[in-house]
């Protein structure tokens, strides 16, 4: 049986791991590379980069942290973050991604999404895209770090990603993200009745009990930053727990 | 030493596959040309992107012919996910593309009847009979990771080597004879994968004699 998926997310800036609380108050919590290895080792399922770096000098570096993560890690591995470009893609792809993540450029030029699907396979693009409540109800996708709204509707936003060729989502909701207070369940919900792909869900995770609820309400794979890197949940705990709650997931001896 | 070769048929990372087998302690080669091909011992043809820019990238290497002179003499050749899909006579794939030609049977998407997430992304299970050489050492159920959404369908039962359950048994591995494939990535399946590679480049060859 296809298990569920933990996925620990490391944000990147110029090389380093950060992780922002409410997207904002960002600080150093170390060395990717040393990071990615303890989750290989802790069992993680899949890691997550996402490239924060706000200059073109910090994208660079990001190339070569996945170089050196792939070098050291035998799990699949998601990049994203500042990829405009087909040639981005290559790029990250040959340095030893297996997915590439987009997310303002997407909207920015929603081809983009056909055509790295069509050069290397939907499998390989996963549309990332962060989404607040609307007070009159729904979700409004935001860009650029979440600093940007855009006034584009979440759930018709990810409806055409889909149909462009984004072959997984991985879905934040800004409005739990770093809040502890668990993952926004409606939102999973609707998403995995409106589309057919693999659907990561992000933002909110506080406790073991989140990670039950939102893989039992239309998430595949549930990620968390924060709660793995700062040592407040242990991978292997958080397993064995949600195999007592019934879910399929994969134990490494 | 052995010759170890990684083919690259340019559509994707490569890199992954030969740190793997570096850090298992053998000193793989990547290439494109098919000169190397043929001085190979071993061959691993990991396959990344669409079915299409694959075969393309093999054809424009002129890397076909070489392959099937390779596998002649007998020598083994591992594809991996769409490197296993080329080994079949075509792929359903964005239109329909000729593969390699090597086993009979195609390369079909997964129906959406099966009611289930496509792509067919993540861990699963392997399920085989043992005794299989390339499987040595791993429990049947044991989890690899898979990131596709076509599937092999082999016209031969006896080509199946082990099968995955989603939605239905898919064929998730092939052997016939020196040539073997699986859908899933050894390279990214961590200590399961790691054992499954260094059984195949541990396994006897069986030359054929040359005349």
């Amino acid at each position: 049986m296809l298990a569920k998926r933990i996925i620990p997310c490391l944000d990147i800036k110029d090389g380093r791991v950060v992780k922002g609380v409410n997207f904002v108050n960002l600080r150093d919590a170390g060395d990717p590379v040393e990071q990615a290895a303890l989750y290989d080792a802790a069992g993680a399922d899949e890691l997550v980069f996402l490239d924060i770096s706000a200059t073109a000098e910090g994208h660079e570096t990001v190339v070569n942290v996945v170089e050196q993560v792939a070098a050291q890690i035998h799990m699949p591995l998601t990049v994203g973050g500042g990829i405009r470009t087909i040639q981005d893609m290559r790029q990250l792809l040959l340095a030893g991604a297996d997915k590439i993540s987009i997310n303002s450029a997407a909207v920015a030029n929603p081809q983009l999404l056909k055509q790295g699907a069509a050069l290397f396979g939907s499998q390989c693009i996963v549309l990332a895209a962060d989404v607040r409540r609307k007070p009159t109800g729904g979700w409004e996708v935001y860009v650029k770090g979440g600093r940007q709204s855009t006034g584009i509707d979440g759930l018709e936003w990810i409806e055409e990603a889909v149909s462009l060729g984004a072959g997984e989502l991985l879905l934040t909701s800004m409005d739990q993200d770093g809040t502890l207070a668990g993952y926004d369940l409606e939102l999973y919900q609707k998403v995995s009745q409106l589309v057919n792909v693999p659907l990561i869900a992000s933002g909110g995770a506080g406790k073991m009990q989140d990670f039950t609820d939102v893989l039992t309400n239309g998430a595949d794979a549930a990620l968390a930053a924060s709660l793995f890197h700062d040592g407040v949940m242990e991978i292997a705990d958080l397993k064995n727990y949600l195999v007592t709650q019934n879910l399929p997931i994969r134990i490494v001896p | 030493m052995e010759n170890i070769l990684i083919v690259n048929a340019g559509t994707g990372n490569l890199k992954s596959v030969a740190n793997t087998i570096t850090k298992l302690g053998f000193d793989p080669r990547i290439s494109s040309s098919p000169k190397d091909v043929l001085k190979a011992d071993r061959i691993i043809l990991p396959g990344v992107g669409a079915f299409g820019e694959f075969m393309a990238g093999l054809e424009n290497n002129n890397l076909i012919p070489a392959l099937k002179t390779f596998l002649n003499s007998g020598k083994p050749l591992l594809g991996i996910c769409v490197g296993m899909q080329a080994l079949f006579e075509l792929s359903e794939e964005m239109g329909q593309y000729p593969g390699i030609n090597l086993l009979p049977g195609k390369v079909t998407r997964f129906p959406d009847s099966i009611q289930l997430k496509i792509p067919h992304t993540g861990w699963n299970q392997l399920f085989f009979d043992q005794n299989q050489s390339l499987f040595y050492g791993i429990a049947p159920g044991s989890y690899v990771y898979f990131n596709h959404t076509y599937y092999c369908l082999p016209d031969k039962a006896e080509n199946i080597t082990a099968t995955t359950q989603y939605g239905f048994d898919f064929c998730s591995a092939v052997q016939s004879n020196n040539i073997y494939g699986v859908q899933f990535h050894p390279e990214k399946s961590q200590k399961i994968g790691k054992q499954i590679l260094n059984n195949f480049l541990t396994m006897p060859i069986y030359q054929k004699e040359t005349k």
